[in-house]
């Protein structure tokens, strides 16, 4: 496979094509992208409240341990699932607690919830599990075949071919648009995003929706976490999360606060990542590594500030809706 | 630091009022005079993570066998790792170990402030007088014979190494592993790939399953999370740090041993005598001194080929009596 290496440019990019657009990839595409997509639309929809939710990080983490915690004893991954909702829950509560009844800044409550949760997914393990030499570990998700639809050439492998929670995840991109653009709530979600005094005045209860969202999110950023250590992989350890939420940040500004283009965000940020992996180890471009690595980071970037250059954010996103004040 | 001296002063009390009293006094004083040797350990990961367990596990036999007190700060990053250091050099620690690859210059700068106290850590450069000596994972002689095995096994003539990043000591076995398999089957390409952390397992696993796509059929875990990706796909693994054969029995063919107990009783024992110096404890990982070894087959000892146990028998015990030495080769590995 690698004759031509180092010959003349045409061959090399033929080659990286050969190599590169495979099943494989697109299956990996998907398969990167998933997880990533709930937390993304998760934080789409607190955004839309007008609350930025830096509590990602550190939900997605604790979900990641109290939902594998969850499935451990218990031995089902659906339970699993349903605990680390529950616990992304709870945080999102905490989350309007401070943000929304307290009113206090948006960027220092998120990162103090993600602080109190890294460090309570920590603890919480070291108490259930102790110091083990090797991290417990469960029969994660397995692979689900749609049946028929999977035989199909090239698109069945690519988008069939998956675990249960990759087909929720997509099947969740028009449930959002559906909620958010054609429902009564959608509307009043959205103008509390962007004008809470006219919502407000319109009847809408303001605080009650940034609630909502906030809860709604914190859900998702828990089956998100959940998805780390019980479906990517079979077990929780603490570098399971590693920055991953503070990705979906970003992918929600480059997917404009929108459910469909988060969703296509979040497939080109799982496109990059994929595609470097393959790099990297098919040798053809002998790169250092570091460069191949921070490929998605780049890409996710420049394509933020070619693309999201014009996006506006919701305008009362990180203002604190104050009764009272006008 | 009141605890202590208020244990110190007590104690002082207490050998003074039982020597001037009774003959009970000189067991006392005895048990004061030989208390146990305080050791701390500093680890930049979760001790979870299979590099920094292998140190931990040998800490807590020491406690065990050699009777020192133990204690440990695990996830202690570059920010806090000189604090942690110097609680532990002020709170009456004799030794500290550790892992430093993420504070090399930390770790060296605090132990130059305590000349009295013993540094250990593991660490890609070399020790510093009068206080710091090294240690590291020199596992490259069993990654050698992992990659024999690997050479035998591959149908495709592709394996495949999953690191952490481009640091010598991962190097060092990822070159050794594909050097081994290219031993015994000059056919082999090697392919890499470098995840730019220590502990990222499902990264690790992805990273598995990229290279699995593109023909690898025989993996070297350097990191944890490959296993798992071998497993899903079939094809065998071999583990690495620990044994981790438990994780996918019919997966680990193998794992790449490393086993910090000699380095930790040199250690302990240079301290206890009153003898450490600043010194590159290595050697104590070559698998002469039992710092490493090839792991069990296991359920694969039914699996591999008689002429392929011979094959790595007799190369282990070249090694072993030092006729075979295993290249080491800290260049970055290249994908082919």
């Amino acid at each position: 496979m690698n004759q031509c290496t180092n010959t003349h440019e045409a061959c090399t990019i033929s080659e990286v094509l050969e190599q590169v657009f495979q099943v494989g990839f697109f299956a990996a595409m998907i398969r990167v992208a998933a997880p990533l997509l709930f937390a993304t639309l998760g934080e789409m929809f607190s955004e839309r409240a007008g609350v930025l939710n830096l509590g990602i990080e550190g939900i997605m983490l604790l979900g990641a341990m109290t939902g594998f915690c969850a499935a451990y004893f218990s031995g089902s991954l659906w339970l699993g699932i349903a605990v680390a909702a529950t616990t992304g829950i709870i945080f999102g509560v905490l989350m309007g607690f401070l943000t929304v009844t307290l009113g206090l800044s948006q960027h220092v409550s998120g990162l103090s919830v993600t602080m109190v949760c890294s460090g309570l997914a920590f603890y919480g393990y070291r108490l259930v599990f102790g110091q083990p030499s090797q991290p417990p570990n469960v029969k994660a998700f397995e692979v689900l075949s749609v049946p028929a639809l999977a035989d199909i050439p090239l698109l069945g492998p690519v988008l069939f071919n998956h675990l249960a929670l990759v087909y929720v995840g997509f099947l969740l991109v028009p449930l959002a648009a559906f909620l958010l653009y054609r429902t009564p709530w959608g509307l009043s979600l959205r103008t509390v995003g962007e004008n809470p005094y006219a919502a407000a005045s319109a009847g809408v209860r303001v605080a009650w929706y940034r609630y909502q969202a906030l809860m709604m999110s914190g859900a998702l950023f828990g089956i998100g976490g959940a998805y780390f250590s019980l479906a990517q992989f079979n077990a929780f350890t603490f570098g399971v999360i590693s920055g991953r939420g503070w990705v979906c940040i970003a992918l929600v500004v480059l997917g404009r606060w929108d459910p469909w283009r988060c969703a296509v965000a979040a497939l080109l940020f799982g496109a990059v990542d994929a595609l470097q992996l393959r790099l990297q180890s098919s040798g053809i471009i002998d790169l250092p590594y570091q460069i191949f690595l921070m490929l998605p980071f780049v890409v996710t970037v420049a394509a933020m500030a070619v693309l999201a250059r014009n996006a506006r954010a919701p305008a009362a996103l990180l203002i604190p809706y104050r009764r009272e004040e006008r | 630091m009141k605890t202590t001296s208020l244990k110190s002063a007590l104690r002082a009390m207490a050998t003074f009022l039982f020597t001037a009293a009774a003959p009970i006094s000189l067991v006392m004083t005895d048990a004061a005079a030989e208390e146990k040797l305080r050791v701390a350990a500093v680890f930049e990961t979760p001790i979870e993570e299979p590099w920094v367990n292998q140190i931990h596990v040998a800490l807590k036999q020491a406690e065990k066998e050699l009777g020192i007190e133990y204690t440990w700060s695990e996830s202690v990053k570059a920010a806090d790792f000189a604090r942690v250091m110097r609680e532990y050099a002020e709170g009456g620690y004799r030794l500290v170990m550790g892992d430093a690859f993420g504070a090399e210059r930390i770790a060296r700068r605090v132990a130059k402030s305590y000349p009295d106290i013993a540094f250990t850590f593991g660490s890609g450069i070399g020790p510093a007088e009068p206080n710091f000596a090294v240690f590291d994972n020199w596992i490259h002689e069993p990654a050698y014979l992992a990659g024999m095995i690997a050479g035998k096994l591959t149908k495709k003539d592709t394996v495949g190494t999953v690191a952490a990043m481009t640091i010598p000591e991962v190097n060092r076995l990822s070159n050794a592993f594909c050097a081994g398999a290219k031993e015994v089957n000059p056919a082999v390409k090697c392919k890499f790939s470098f995840i730019g952390s220590f502990f990222d397992p499902p990264k690790a696993k992805e990273a598995a399953l990229a290279q699995i796509e593109q023909g690898v059929d025989v993996i070297y875990a350097e990191r944890f999370g490959v296993i798992e990706a071998a497993a899903e796909k079939g094809i065998p693994a071999i583990g690495n740090m620990s044994d981790q054969w438990e994780l996918a029995p019919d997966t680990v063919v193998t794992s790449v041993v490393w086993d910090m107990w000699p380095t930790v009783k040199q250690v302990v024992s240079q301290v206890k005598a009153g003898v450490f110096t600043s010194q590159d404890f290595g050697q104590f990982s070559y698998m002469g001194k039992g710092g490493s070894f090839l792991a069990p087959f296991h359920e694969w000892d039914s699996k591999l080929p008689s002429e392929v146990k011979d094959l790595i028998a007799q190369r282990k015990a070249e090694i072993l009596d030092g006729t075979f030495r295993v290249p080491i080769d800290e260049s970055a590995p290249k994908s082919e």
